[in-house]
């Protein structure tokens, strides 16, 4: 503490994490406007290309062949009929794939990318069913396609464990839960359950999901030499690259990764064996590769999410007030990824609570890596955790949003840190006015429209704020006053590009006309990763280290003969495309007026973000109120969400159009959670058997109603431009939200994702 | 192979077995259209063919020789967006913009179903002289294009005002169509 | 997929002789269904002959029925105005199913013609009767939501997944083939098999024949007429169950007439004549409707995932049936 304050009286101004706030917490300009997409018009004229989209001179087209069996070798792979069909360049297999380090696990190390850190295509042991076995070339796709199917294999079978009730027989215990640790107990909240006037113990239960972003997963690479050119749908490019270089064996700086276009990523768009195997067979065939999976082989190698077994336990007094909080749970993984899906980890930090005991173990099995889906955790330990509070608030005969006001902790419940800013019921209070909460009966079936029943419901959305190291940021100012900020970050439909531009423009006192922000390739500074809604977080942590250096390099290029002669950073502010003294309007230069008087046409600044040490010292989380309308019907159990709000408090809002939307897509695809998205695996083969758009059911436009969204827009003062994030809190609490409704419609709580029509008949 | 695309006369040499999706992006450089799925599934190669509506992933091509085809590049008019395309970044119907092209395409197909009276399922008066456009009316017809982004709302947003902004003479219709009208 | 010889042909004969005596040649409707199954290498043509240019016409007949190309784009049967009047099911029907763009594309041919929708039908590393004899099924003990509730057999478990063809059914239509040996017609309630132990043998078609047209004889009492269908998300999404029903009841409130067939329950639309028997000279009340549907699906058995609908098929039944009675059907 004593050694950070005293950098802050050495360095005053600087914005020091934990310490310091951020000058511009409360400083608006172009920020939290509704400024349309910068790449909008790009995008609606089918002009922003991506990954698969980039042309090549003799570039070929891959296709893939998976494994039939879940465990197991191969003992013969015939592929002549395939590499005798037209216009074939090459078959690879594990026979003539090119000798490649396997992946390390994502968070092993700083370049490490693999979600799973199995060998790719180097012997004849299959892991599981639908890995790749062969990858066609061929001068066409529709070539490469059937030459794939003529691919025969013949395995030699091994035991597997692809049923989740034999595999949670042995459950694993995690030595750390995303290095958190995995169980966390204070006091014996058994039994504290046990003594507690009113009580609620339940099992819920949710499916495993797959992300289906429409953009079919896809790369283009070439091969120069050593230098390898990757152009990925992807959101985490340095990863990627650094991930590729070690697998082949390169210098980093010979592997370039862009992808200035994703078609949706939702954690999905990471490093799997596609790109892996085309980088091999481009290296192999000397030719350029494309590749873009079919949609049944995104659900073949691309994990999703896992299923998950989750216990909550309330114990409270008849005042409403929570003796025992309990919430463990098993989720099914494999020995070769590091995704435990830590749906406990709201627990941690919602509600207070006499005692507490969260704890989740993983159940092995022999499948495709399961990874990051938006809010992994949060999104289905919301939906135990929110159903289970309802529940008790039923059973209390209170009202829940009042419920949740008794339970509203001080501090961080399980870490004992102070919150950085929490407006939980603040969200409640505005939602449930707007959204007509006293409406609610809160007996079920008391509302009904001819055959449908009508409830309502409503949850608690949370989502941790992160913000990771490492990445830096480069301000570029020319002469002409254009102002460029670089840094290898995504904008896979976030609006990152939108909302960082309007932050630049912000930030350095610049109209937004002259602000542009590159992104999307690993020729830029090093980026971090678009997971875990860490990233404006992040770029913001960059951007502010990138000005600092900035403005204190054109005060020295100012010299003696500016107005601004004499002053520090700490003196300082940007405004007006320049700099002027914070407390008096007459002490300013513009940046063109210094760069003309120094004789130079740019200047280059680049800097790295400090250390994300407000983590450490508050407990940092968004936060929200679901509330859901849903219609049943009585005689098909049919369900209708009719009405949707999501009231949110996540900090300083960057941008009201773009930001509302990213809201609502969470909403939908937690919609999707609640009523329809499933992944069937089948138990007997561990295959996924709907590997299709047809047959997993992502909502339709008539699936979701017109969605109101509300935000508190209150700054959190330890966040960079006071943002947490909000990628991911969408898809939080929605399930819950609807299982509410559905029971306060039909009097029937569905403790089973999803709740379809089938339960409720 | 003979087409009309976006008003143009193209000429190509292609597999008997490609779909009109892969003819348009691979052998002709059309990539505005997008793959989702090859299934018929998600309506992101969603193409007009003689202005209406279908998924081009599952036309063969050599089926639709002669025809005219347009793609979400010829919606436009000497650079200028088309008021659709306009709207839908005014009203933020997309996120990735993935789904966009076929959205687009899809929403300007309906225009010219709805002024021919074709019904959906949730018309209520199926011998009703006309369609009566509301919000449900529009997300039935819209429901064969997924958006995994969730831009639902802003997309219907974007189709009604265009539409309410379009008399009932002036149907949004492709640029060429409308420069040959 | 596959590579094939594409020919189009300007008219039915034409059509039979470029395909005649070779098992491998497919018509070539819309192509959303064997477009699909074919890049799946599930259908592997080695010819494909376009009869998309065949009759399209939808012409009303002087008894009132309505004689319909078989080359109509589904879109355009649902268009119809002469349909929306008198056979408002079939309309229904064909606009609850799949997209738009979908309806714009498929043809009455191909609608009815098209196959399951199983998922170990199109999944080649699954075990399937229908595409590989012999070869066991994978469904009946699998996933099997969207499988058959009536009619099934050890074989197969699939059911046709065609709205349109449980309105066509419920109308009594008659299809009109042509082919090899030349001209014949057959009702479309007996053109779907059930699968037995064949369940690779799906119609009643023999190798070569075309569909040409479908006729729908006059049902005065169509016009009050509905289709129900219940599935896992609003729109865009196969069946569960689905009705189809016209109901004709005299001023009595006694049931003279009835039509109803079910579909997502079987290997074939399925026409409901135990229920229509059992409404016939019955009061057109709950009670009735229920004991009716209870006939129906008296033989009914369900596997894992879809016992439900057995009760979601009677409930239906009776909603769709209370619908037409109510005064604002
Ligand atoms: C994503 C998706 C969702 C769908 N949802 C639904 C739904 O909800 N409800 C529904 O009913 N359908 C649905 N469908 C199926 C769709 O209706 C059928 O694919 C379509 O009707 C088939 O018509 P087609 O002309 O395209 O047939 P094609 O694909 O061209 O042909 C299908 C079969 O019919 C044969 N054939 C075609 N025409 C003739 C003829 N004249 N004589 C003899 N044989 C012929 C072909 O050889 C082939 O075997 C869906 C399809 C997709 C892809
Ligand atoms: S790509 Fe054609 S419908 Fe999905
Ligand atoms: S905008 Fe991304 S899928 Fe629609």
């Amino acid at each position: 503490m004593s050694m950070q304050s005293e950098s802050a009286n050495t360095r005053p101004g600087r914005w020091q994490p934990a310490v310091t706030q951020d000058p511009m917490l409360h400083k608006h300009g172009a920020l939290g406007q509704p400024v349309s997409r910068i790449d909008g018009p790009l995008k609606v004229q089918g002009k922003a290309r991506f990954a698969a989209e980039f042309p090549y001179d003799g570039l070929c087209y891959a296709a893939l062949a998976f494994s039939t069996i879940a465990r197991g070798r191969i003992t013969a792979l015939d592929t002549t009929a395939a590499e005798a069909a037209p216009g074939v360049v090459l078959v690879m297999t594990h026979r003539n794939a090119p000798r490649m380090k396997a992946p390390s696990l994502m968070m092993s190390s700083p370049t490490a990318a693999g979600a799973s850190d199995l060998p790719v295509m180097q012997d004849d042991e299959i892991h599981w069913n639908g890995q790749p076995i062969a990858v066609v070339l061929a001068e066409t796709q529709e070539q490469a396609d059937h030459a794939a199917s003529l691919v025969r294999a013949d395995y030699a079978p091994l035991p597997a464990v692809t049923s989740f009730d034999e595999a949670k027989k042995s459950p694993r215990q995690l030595d750390n839960l995303l290095g958190q640790p995995p169980v966390v107990e204070i006091g014996d909240a058994e039994a504290a359950l046990k003594a507690a006037a009113v009580q609620v113990d339940q099992i819920y239960r949710t499916p495993r999901h797959n992300h289906n972003a429409i953009e079919l997963h896809a790369a283009t690479v070439a091969w120069t030499g050593d230098e390898l050119r990757v152009h990925d749908a992807s959101q985490l490019l340095d990863l990627t690259a650094g991930q590729l270089a070690d697998i082949f064996g390169l210098e980093s700086d010979k592997v370039r990764v862009s992808s200035p276009f994703v078609g949706g990523g939702f954690g999905g768009k990471c490093l799997w064996d596609h790109q892996i195997l085309a980088c091999a067979a481009a290296r192999l065939a000397g030719r350029p590769v494309r590749i873009m999976l079919s949609r049944e082989g995104v659900f073949r190698i691309v994990g999703g999410r896992t299923l998950t077994e989750q216990r909550v336990a309330l114990g409270a007094s008849a005042d409403g007030n929570l003796d025992a909080l309990i919430h463990t749970g098993i989720a099914a993984m494999t020995t070769h990824n590091s995704c435990p899906e830590q749906f406990t980890f709201p627990a941690r930090h919602l509600y207070a609570a006499k005692s507490i005991r969260l704890a989740q173990e993983v159940a092995d099995m022999d499948m495709l890596a399961n990874t990051f889906m938006r809010a992994p955790g949060e999104s289905v330990g919301t939906f135990a955790l929110e159903c289970a509070i309802d529940e008790l608030a039923d059973k209390l005969g209170l009202d829940p949003i009042e419920l949740r006001r008794r339970i509203e902790p001080e501090t961080d419940p399980t870490s004992g840190k102070p919150f950085s800013s929490r407006h939980l019921i603040d969200a409640y209070e505005k939602g449930a006015e707007r959204f007509g909460w006293d409406r609610r009966s809160p007996t079920p079936r008391q509302r009904r429209d001819g055959e449908w029943l009508i409830g309502m419901g409503c949850a608690t959305a949370t989502y941790p704020y992160h913000r990771f190291p490492g990445g830096a940021a480069r301000i570029r100012l020319t002469a002409g006053g254009q102002v460029t900020v670089s840094t290898a970050v995504h904008d896979m439909g976030m609006g990152t590009a939108t909302a960082q531009a309007q932050h630049i423009a912000a930030r350095l006192g610049v109209p937004l006309n002259q602000v542009s922000f590159e992104y999307g390739d690993t020729t830029l500074p090093r980026g971090v990763i678009a997971g875990g809604s860490t990233q404006t977080a992040s770029i913001g942590g960059a951007v502010i280290a990138a000005t600092e250096v900035f403005v204190e390099e054109l005060l020295k290029l100012a010299g003696n003969d500016s107005p601004l002669a004499g002053l520090s950073l700490a003196e300082v502010e940007t405004r007006d495309g320049g700099i002027g003294h914070r407390d008096d309007a007459a002490r300013f230069e513009s940046y063109e007026s210094i760069l003309r008087r120094s004789g130079r046409d740019e200047l280059v600044c680049e800097a790295d973000a400090p250390p994300p040490a407000e983590m450490e010292a508050f407990s940092m989380h968004s936060y929200g109120a679901q509330f859901c309308e849903v219609r049943v019907s009585e005689i098909t159990g049919e369900v209708r969400v009719s009405r949707f709000l999501g009231s949110f408090d996540a900090g300083r809002i960057l941008n009201a159009k773009t930001a509302t939307s990213q809201f609502k897509g969470g909403i939908i695809m937690g919609i999707g959670l609640a009523l329809t998205e499933e992944t069937n695996f089948d138990p007997r083969s561990g295959r996924i058997v709907n590997a299709s758009l047809a047959d997993y059911h992502v909502p339709v436009q008539m699936d979701v109603p017109a969605i109101e969204i509300l935000y508190t827009d209150i700054p959190d003062p330890q966040a960079p431009m006071g943002a947490r994030g909000i990628g991911e809190i969408g898809i939080t609490g929605v399930g819950a939200a609807v299982a509410n409704a559905v029971y306060n419609a039909t009097g029937k709580r569905i403790r089973d994702l999803p709740i379809t029509l089938d339960k409720l008949m | 192979m003979n087409f009309t695309i976006n008003g143009q006369s193209v000429e190509v040499e292609a597999d008997i077995r490609s779909s009109l999706l892969d003819l348009l992006r691979n052998s002709l450089g059309f990539t505005g259209t997008k793959k989702g799925c090859d299934q018929g599934a998600c309506g992101a190669c969603t193409v007009l063919v003689d202005g209406e509506r279908i998924n081009s992933c599952l036309a063969l091509a050599v089926q639709y020789q002669g025809r005219s085809i347009t793609t979400v590049e010829g919606l436009g008019s000497d650079g200028a967006l088309h008021p659709l395309q306009q709207a839908f970044v005014e009203h933020d119907g997309f996120q990735c913009g993935y789904c966009t092209p076929g959205q687009l395409c899809s929403a300007i197909g309906m225009a010219r179903e709805i002024e021919r009276n074709v019904p959906s399922v949730v018309t209520a008066d199926l011998t009703a002289a006309s369609v009566t456009v509301d919000e449900t009316e529009l997300r039935e017809r819209m429901s064969g294009n997924l958006c995994r982004c969730g831009a639902y709302n802003g997309i219907i947003e974007a189709i009604s005002e265009t539409l309410a902004e379009t008399s009932a003479s002036q149907t949004p219709a492709s640029s060429h169509e409308r420069a040959r009208a | 997929m596959n590579p094939f010889t594409y020919e189009r042909a300007s008219d039915a004969s034409a059509a039979i002789e470029l395909a005649k005596g070779n098992a491998a040649a497919r018509y070539l409707g819309g192509g959303t269904n064997l477009v699909d199954l074919m890049r799946e290498t599930v259908e592997r043509p080695d010819m494909l002959v376009d009869v998309t240019g065949l009759p399209r016409g939808i012409e009303p007949r002087a008894d009132g029925g309505l004689l319909i190309g078989a080359a109509a784009t589904n879109t355009a049967l649902a268009a119809d105005s002469h349909v929306r009047r008198h056979y408002p099911l079939l309309a229904r029907a064909i606009l609850a199913g799949a997209s738009a763009q979908i309806r714009n594309m498929a043809t009455v041919g191909g609608n009815i013609l098209q196959r399951t929708r199983c998922r170990y039908f199109y999944d080649n590393a699954a075990a399937c009767n229908k595409r590989q004899p012999g070869a066991g099924c994978d469904a009946r003990d699998g996933f099997n939501r969207y499988h058959a509730i009536l009619g099934a057999s050890p074989a197969c478990v699939a059911t046709h997944p065609s709205d349109m063809c449980v309105a066509l059914a419920a109308l009594d239509a008659t299809v009109h083939l042509d082919g090899p040996t030349g001209p014949r017609s057959i009702a479309l309630a007996e053109l779907h098999r059930l699968p037995g132990d064949r369940p690779d043998i799906e119609t009643e078609l023999k190798p070569g024949e075309l569909i040409t047209a479908v006729e729908l004889p006059p049902l005065p009492f169509a016009r009050r007429s509905t289709y129900r269908k219940v599935r896992d998300r609003a729109s865009y999404a196969f069946a569960l169950v689905s009705v189809a029903a016209a109901l004709d009841i005299d001023d009595g409130g006694v049931v003279r007439n009835v039509r109803l067939a079910l579909g997502g329950v079987a290997h074939k639309p399925w026409r409901a004549s135990a229920a229509e028997a059992a409404l016939k000279g019955r009061p057109a009340n709950a009670e009735s409707f229920r004991a009716a549907a209870e006939a129906e699906l008296a033989a009914a058995t369900g596997l894992r995932d879809n016992a439900f609908k057995i009760e979601l098929a009677k409930r239906t039944i009776v909603a769709v049936l209370g619908e037409l009675t109510g005064d604002d059907a």
